[in-house]
């Protein structure tokens, strides 16, 4: 099988995370979910993935973070097969899942002290980090005394803290009111490129992943009918022209933007 | 959290209204006793019972301490059985599926029934009373540790796995913590049990305690004693309520943050 990596423009990136030809069931194999799925993501690159409710989206995610074992296919991180084994990728929901009984400081430094780090090492490393993630002066508080915003954005600190180079983030925003998400969006997508982290990020909305993503994979599949879903397609977004459109002007009003919106609607049938 | 709502009742108002309520009904008490409503040999006044209190001070202190030392014993003992049990049950499906029914039927069986069984096989002392305690007070904090355990989001425990977390962290650092609430809920209940159950287990045989005082005082008909025993009773069960509220709030701290 040909690798994405090879077919796109800037060619011969090995991809960061790749799936490979996934199968997937929930109950074992008695219902396939998903069917002969392959995608991969770039270190630096945002991919996204659309389909519509109940197609299999987060059971893909699941099998990418490794919680779940595919019934065919392999899930490879660097080239390493590190299917159905948890812990290698950062996983973030679309609920904060901040822990309510852990001050800020501590939600964010879980998985350094789940790696063994001590609590004081976990805090001063953790610590100037809260400045970039927009979350000044709230180490000492309770998840509860946070804004929507904030806890999302303690849980995107979180999700970075995990320390691995590939991030899967399901509905991440979806929770935020519409300001909100639309800065969020913005703000992760800028963090997420100077880190040179990779992301695929699951959404329902055809514009999010169009602003936010440098390739959309276009899920198709029947929710009810029981057929697996299947990659319907590749959109890819031109994101020079997404940068240069937001530094001038709204890009959601260029014609670019209406056509890669056009092209993934059609494919979604 | 200060009132917002046009039906929420002031922290006033929240003391002044039981406070008046009871002070009414001490007052109508007092009064059918002294206007003789009410026989005086049948029922002692409020201010008899109060004075009751106050001559037997020294000797109530004493079989109290008896029935907190009991009390105190048995709780302690019967929270860290219910504790033991809700790990495992949380741990084994299989011991779950075990002993859930065995511990809804245990509680089907009447305290006073199975007392005078223990006084029985374990003799006047302080093991039978215990022994009582134990069974009544595990229950409440099993049963809702447990249920405190389960209801922990399981997007949290898969979470903690991409982390790379093992059962045990995961135990210590989302499930226990997210159910102390429960466990507290459990606990206050645990705690009014405990008094009343070494209460009982007195009654039924034993050499001091408030139970065996008051067996004492009914069969000399000393009514004003019974009552003051009785009130003592409630006060004693009230300030393990209050206690167990303290260490609440001790353990967590994120609860007032979130109330304020």
């Amino acid at each position: 099988m040909a690798s994405l990596a090879e077919r796109r423009p800037g060619g011969g990136v090995a991809p960061a995370l790749e799936a490979r030809d996934l199968t997937l069931s929930w109950d074992g194999g008695v219902h396939i979910v998903v069917e002969g799925i392959s995608l991969s993501v770039c270190s630096g690159e945002v991919v996204c993935l659309v389909g519509k409710s109940g197609c299999g989206k987060t059971t893909i995610l699941h099998a990418l973070s490794g919680l779940t074992e595919p019934l065919q296919g392999r899930v490879l991180l660097h080239g390493a097969d590190v299917s159905g084994q948890p812990g290698h990728v950062s996983y973030m929901l679309q609920k904060d899942l901040l822990v309510p009984s852990k001050r800020v400081i501590d939600n964010v430094c879980l998985p350094l002290v789940i790696g063994g780090m001590p609590k004081s090492e976990a805090h001063a490393k953790a610590a100037p980090l809260f400045e970039r993630f927009g979350l000044e002066g709230t180490e000492r508080q309770w998840p509860s005394q946070l804004s929507g915003g904030m806890r999302q954005r303690a849980a995107f600190l979180r999700t970075y803290l995990m320390g691995n180079d590939v991030a899967l983030l399901d509905e991440p925003f979806s929770a935020l009111d519409a300001i909100t998400r639309t800065d969020m969006r913005t703000w992760y997508c800028q963090m997420a490129r100077e880190l040179g982290l990779a992301s695929v990020v699951i959404t329902h909305d055809v514009d999010e992943a169009v602003t936010m993503a440098d390739r959309i994979y276009v899920l198709e599949g029947n929710p009810r009918g029981g057929v697996p879903t299947v990659v319907a397609g590749e959109v890819p977004i031109a994101r020079e022209q997404v940068l240069a459109a937001e530094a001038v002007d709204d890009f959601s009003l260029t014609t670019a933007y209406v056509a890669c919106k056009r092209q993934v609607l059609e494919l979604l049938g | 959290m200060a009132a917002t709502g046009a039906n929420e009742p002031t922290h006033t108002r929240r003391i002044a209204v039981p406070a008046v309520t009871v002070a009414v009904l001490l007052v109508a008490w007092e009064l059918a006793v002294r206007m003789g409503i009410v026989p005086n040999f049948l029922l002692p006044s409020p201010t008899q019972v109060v004075a009751a209190l106050v001559s037997d001070a020294p000797l109530l202190a004493s079989h109290a301490a008896t029935t907190i030392v009991e009390a105190t014993l048995g709780l302690g003992i019967g929270v860290v059985v219910g504790f033991a049990a809700a790990v495992l049950m949380d741990r084994f499906e299989t011991v779950y599926l075990a002993l859930d029914p065995l511990i809804t039927i245990s509680q089907t069986i009447p305290t006073v029934a199975i007392a005078p069984l223990l006084v029985l096989w374990f003799g006047y002392g302080l093991a039978p009373k215990v022994i009582l305690i134990v069974l009544t007070t595990f229950f409440p904090v099993a049963v809702s540790l447990v249920s405190g355990f389960r209801a922990t989001d399981p997007d949290v425990i898969d979470l903690m796995r991409t982390m790379g977390a093992s059962d045990l962290q995961i135990f210590t650092q989302v499930k226990l913590p997210g159910a102390l609430e429960h466990l507290f809920s459990g606990l206050r209940i645990s705690a009014t049990y405990a008094i009343v159950g070494a209460v009982i287990s007195e009654w039924l045989g034993g050499f001091s305690g408030l139970g065996v005082y008051m067996t004492r005082v009914r069969k000399s008909f000393a009514y004003d004693r019974m009552f003051a025993v009785i009130i003592l009773i409630s006060v004693m069960s009230l300030a393990l309520m209050r206690l167990v509220d303290v260490l609440e709030r001790v353990c967590m701290p994120w609860k007032r943050a979130e109330q304020e």
